[in-house]
């Protein structure tokens, strides 16, 4: 028996509570380990008695969860042509304009997310100066709506237009698609709300080049594994979010052979090469995208608390869960935490923005940080700071990666499916690896380093989902 | 004034130069420092500060570029941030690891028991956690409700667990002492029980006369009440039965419901070892093999001790020089001072004083008491024979407990020397790990303050003192005593005896 086992081996305790017991363990020789308790969902009682309340059906939602996590774990991703918005993404139209986040009117729009889409309106032609773009948006003739309500996800203000080329990702484990842009670069660019002739430019040179000798490139490949790379790119140092220096590079390589063998002009063909080349982080417009596909596949399992969208618009931060998955639970985001460049103070910064954050609810970004040695000063410590927060997401998820793989933590698998109830209970927040975008449109990114979601998304989830499951019984 | 540096082939990542270039900014006392890497981006980024300047442009990405503002001219600036950098960037906090959940805890240390100290409303919430991990739990807090005692000890059942608690203050897992608990010799006798300072009283017994203990274990004040129904009780003994170092099981409690006191003689029936019951203040007629009831801690110990042949001296018996200090006592008195007052940090030892006081002190009154005709009206003021567990909820509101803090007595013994009628005052003083560090040192003074109080008034007031402890606890009861007795304080040798000492001294002992 278990009690008797006890007597037989050493005593191992975890002290949970008041410190003044710790003395006596360390003159009687006790192993012990010490937590930093704090009062579990915050010390909300309220949100304690939904937990208690849900406790009785945990096996109904460790099923839903285990059902989740293993549809996520079995996508498959592959990139499988670079097309016009217009013709791939679902319901899109040429006077619709998608946005990151949870849904947003134009009004209540952060600076960035607004200068984002008045480039996006000249881009289009629809409008011919700023101006024009201004009113137009205000106009009520443009419809604006979530990407992620069209299988889409896009970084910082994440907008995409009709004509923007978006890279179109294939789950052939479940057969659904998503949609993610083509990254821009760093400096002055549209996802930071920069909508100068520079800045359209370069869009339309992705639009005219890089789209076509891509697709034909990815259409001679047969499709190219993004899923793989990620798998690769997380051993040699990169999070996929903050850090898609070896996945770009490696994604690079995968296509470069085949852009050859495309018959567009040695002109485009080079542009091209160079254009991957030469931004560091365009795979991130890959890893995003793979993210989402994944999570969608697991869309609308009843019962299930895992998380399966968060993202953030600027102004708020929203979260979906598997369970009700048309829902968002919102609250007002955070301000990202970490190193500013020079120049730029803590004020010059918008609130935390885009979709990326699809990369920690997939168990890469900054859940994989442990991974990602060379970035690790953003979280303001050293490299240890990483592996703790990198093992601590284990606390609030439902599932682990055994795909993704972190080599500095001896292969550990990342954590996979963050759990409300587990966010809640704990009061552990998902870590997120982000940029920092300037409040006012165009300036760019400011910075780089930590963020969290507001625990007011996790408790309003819960709130409702402990309606759900009474409605169950 | 600005200033501008190119240092050639030295390669620094763009993280490192960000994070410590405000440090070295404000070290430096300087208006502004950019430092970077010459990349195109890079050169871009200072121009957009105002700190480019043309000998910039050559610069590659492998070559350092810094750019100064300052108020006074200072040539060696450059090499200062360089030394600056140097040194930070040698210096990395390496975070210790910190646990947040007893998951975490349980993952990494393989811990086999959480002992949990928490404010009661979250305190059952985490013992869930600890069970659901596999781990035996020591519920220190109170305030938990009965609803969850019973889910979670049913739930250790299920699991073969241990629930010690809610309440539980005392334990010795592997002769390891937990919480409150003295440091006691290994040996052959194993124990169960429901009260804290009931198990100290009767380990350190134990101890004192040469046997030891193999596990104590707590079960919770609650454990033995008709709703819980002796759950972890019945379950600790199944374990010392069990277990092959436990020679003879002790079972500590106060009076338990009438149907939990059947299933633990139907469970006492089926145990193969001596077992030695402890029901304080209950008589228990029935015979069962191998089962001895006895109805007080000191009986329990040396009960024990008989079982495994140790012999003990009486220790409820008052020797010769005992009844001589006594008499000397007595003739100090003046005819006012009739009463005993017991002021008692350990509310089993005041219920074990009262069960022997009640025969010979007359309208004996104590907070501990279950009997109507017993119960102290107003335990904060005294009148006639009294004995008050300081422990009380209505003395520790917001207050330390006594045996951590013992000086909240100290007020009380000072009134009770003050009144007439006060002819003994009786003290319990406890040892151990998670007491006082110094539980006699700090209530010397006012021993010794009260008995010149006394006296000045012409009365003499008697000190009766028992410690429970050993030499092996920290505070060390040699010297414990020796500091009593120099101020004249009787010193027992258990608590009971020292009742009857007190007892006696007021003309109430056979």
């Amino acid at each position: 028996m278990s009690v008797n086992k006890l007597f037989k081996e050493k005593l191992k305790i975890v002290n949970v509570g008041s410190p003044s017991f710790i003395k006596d363990y360390e003159v009687q020789n006790i192993d012990y380990v010490h937590l930093e308790w704090r009062p579990p969902a915050g010390g909300n009682l309220k949100l304690l008695s939904l937990l208690n309340r849900i406790r009785p059906n945990m096996d109904l939602i460790n099923k839903a969860n285990e059902e989740v996590v293993s549809k996520i774990k079995a996508a498959e991703a592959k990139l499988v042509a670079v097309k016009q918005a217009i013709k791939v993404i679902p319901g899109m139209t040429s006077h619709m304009i998608l946005h990151s986040g949870p849904p947003i009117t134009f009004d209540k729009m952060c600076g960035p997310m607004q200068g984002a889409i008045i480039g996006a309106l000249m881009y289009e032609g629809l409008a011919k100066n700023q101006d024009e773009a201004l009113n137009l948006a205000e106009s009520g003739n443009i419809t604006f709506d979530s990407a992620h309500h069209h299988n889409a996800v896009g970084p910082m203000a994440g907008i995409i237009s009709a004509s923007m080329p978006v890279h179109v990702i294939y789950n052939e484990t479940h057969g659904n698609y998503s949609y993610c842009t083509i990254n821009e670069g760093l400096g002055k660019v549209l996802r930071y709300g920069a909508n100068s002739e520079e800045v359209l430019t370069r869009l339309k040179l992705m639009e005219k080049v890089v789209m076509p000798v891509l697709n034909q490139a990815v259409e001679i490949a047969g499709g190219i594994d993004i899923k793989s790379i990620i798998t690769q790119a997380l051993h040699m140092g990169d999070d996929c979010h903050n850090r898609s220096k070896a996945s770009s590079a490696l994604f690079l390589r995968e296509v470069a052979g085949y852009i050859v063998e495309t018959n567009f002009s040695d002109e485009m063909k080079e542009q091209t090469i160079n254009f991957i080349k030469n931004n560091e982080h365009y795979f991130l417009n890959l890893s995003m995208p793979y993210c989402k596909v994944a999570l969608d596949s697991a869309r609308n399992t009843k019962n299930s608390t895992v998380v399966l969208a968060m993202s953030r618009n600027g102004v708020d931060f929203g979260i979906q869960l598997a369970n009700n998955s048309d829902k968002w639970f919102t609250a007002p985001a955070n301000y990202v935490k970490g190193l500013l460049f020079p120049g730029f103070t803590e004020d010059d910064a918008a609130p935390d923005i885009g979709d990326s954050s699809i990369t920690e609810t997939c168990g890469i970004g900054g859940f994989a940080m442990g991974g990602a040695p060379a970035i690790v000063q953003f979280v303001g410590g050293g490299v240890q700071k990483a592996f703790d927060y990198s093992k601590e997401m284990h606390q609030i998820t439902a599932g682990s990666h055994q795909v993704f793989t972190l080599p500095t933590l001896d292969f550990m698998p990342t954590a996979l499916g963050i759990d409300i109830l587990k966010v809640v209970e704990t009061n552990i927040l998902p870590i997120i690896n982000t940029g920092m975008a300037h409040k006012k449109a165009g300036v760019g990114q400011v910075g780089a380093g930590l963020v969290t979601p507001p625990m007011a998304c996790f408790e309003k989830a819960l709130e409702d989902f402990a309606k759900s499951i009474q409605g169950e019984k | 004034m600005k200033d501008f540096k190119v240092l050639k082939k030295t390669y620094y990542d763009s993280v490192t130069l960000m994070s410590v270039t405000i440090a070295i900014k404000k070290a430096l006392n300087l208006n502004d420092l950019v430092m970077f890497m010459g990349t195109d981006m890079n050169k871009e980024m200072m121009n957009s500060v105002g700190l480019y300047n043309q000998v910039f442009d050559e610069a590659t990405p492998n070559d350092l570029l810094l750019g100064v503002e300052m108020e006074e001219e200072n040539s060696d600036w450059a090499d200062q941030v360089i030394e600056q950098l140097n040194n930070k960037n040698k210096k990395h906090e390496s975070a210790n690891t910190i646990y947040k959940t007893i998951a975490q805890a349980k993952e990494a240390k393989d811990s086999n028991l959480a002992i949990i100290s928490v404010p009661g409303i979250y305190a059952a919430n985490e013992a869930y956690k600890a069970l659901e991990n596999d781990m035996h739990v020591m519920l220190f807090s109170d305030n938990v409700s009965i609803e969850d005692e019973i889910a979670l000890k049913d739930l250790a059942l299920k699991k073969d667990l241990l629930v010690m608690g809610p309440d539980c203050g005392t334990a010795i897992i592997n002769g390891k002492g937990l919480c409150f608990a003295n440091q006691v010799s290994k040996g052959n006798i194993g124990l169960v029980a429901a009260s804290g300072t009931g198990l100290q009283e009767v380990t350190v017994i134990i101890d004192k006369f040469g046997g030891g203990i193999t596990q104590a274990i707590g079960v919770g004040g609650r454990d033995l009440s008709e709703a819980v129904g002796g759950k972890m009780t019945l379950k600790g003994i199944d374990a010392l039965n069990e277990d092959a170092e436990t020679k003879l099981i002790v079972v500590i409690s106060k009076p338990p419901h009438k149907n939990v006191l059947d299933k633990i003689i139907n469970k006492l029936e089926t145990v193969k070892k001596p077992v030695v019951v402890c029901l304080l203040d209950t008589k228990i007629d029935q015979k069962i093999d191998n089962v001895y009831f006895v109805s007080t801690l000191t009986e329990a110990g040396q009960k024990a001790l008989e079982l495994i042949g140790k012999k003990t001296p009486n220790l409820t018996e008052l020797d010769n020089e005992l009844k001589t200090r006594i008499q000397k006592e007595k003739e100090l008195k003046k005819p006012t001072q009739t009463k005993v007052k017991g002021l008692f940090c350990g509310g089993t030892l005041a219920a074990e004083a009262l069960s022997i006081l009640r025969g010979g002190l007359d309208g004996i009154t104590s907070n501990v008491a279950k009997k109507e005709n017993e119960k102290m009206k107003n335990p904060m003021k005294s009148q006639g024979n009294n004995l008050i567990d300081l422990g009380d909820d209505m003395f520790t509101q917001g207050k330390p407990h006594p045996m951590i803090e013992p000086t909240i007595r100290l007020d009380r013994i000072i009134s009770e020397a003050k009144n007439p009628e006060t002819s003994v005052i009786l003290l319990d003083f406890e040892l151990g790990l998670g007491s006082h560090d110094d539980p006699v040192g700090v209530t010397i003074d006012t021993i010794i303050e009260s008995k010149q109080l006394a006296e000045k008034d012409g009365r003499h007031i008697s000190f009766v003192a028992y410690v429970c402890g050993t030499n092996k606890d920290f505070q060390g009861l040699e010297k414990s005593e020796k500091l009593l007795r120099d101020q004249g304080v009787i010193v027992a040798k258990t608590n009971a005896h020292a009742a009857i000492i007190a007892s006696s001294i007021v003309g109430g002992a056979k």
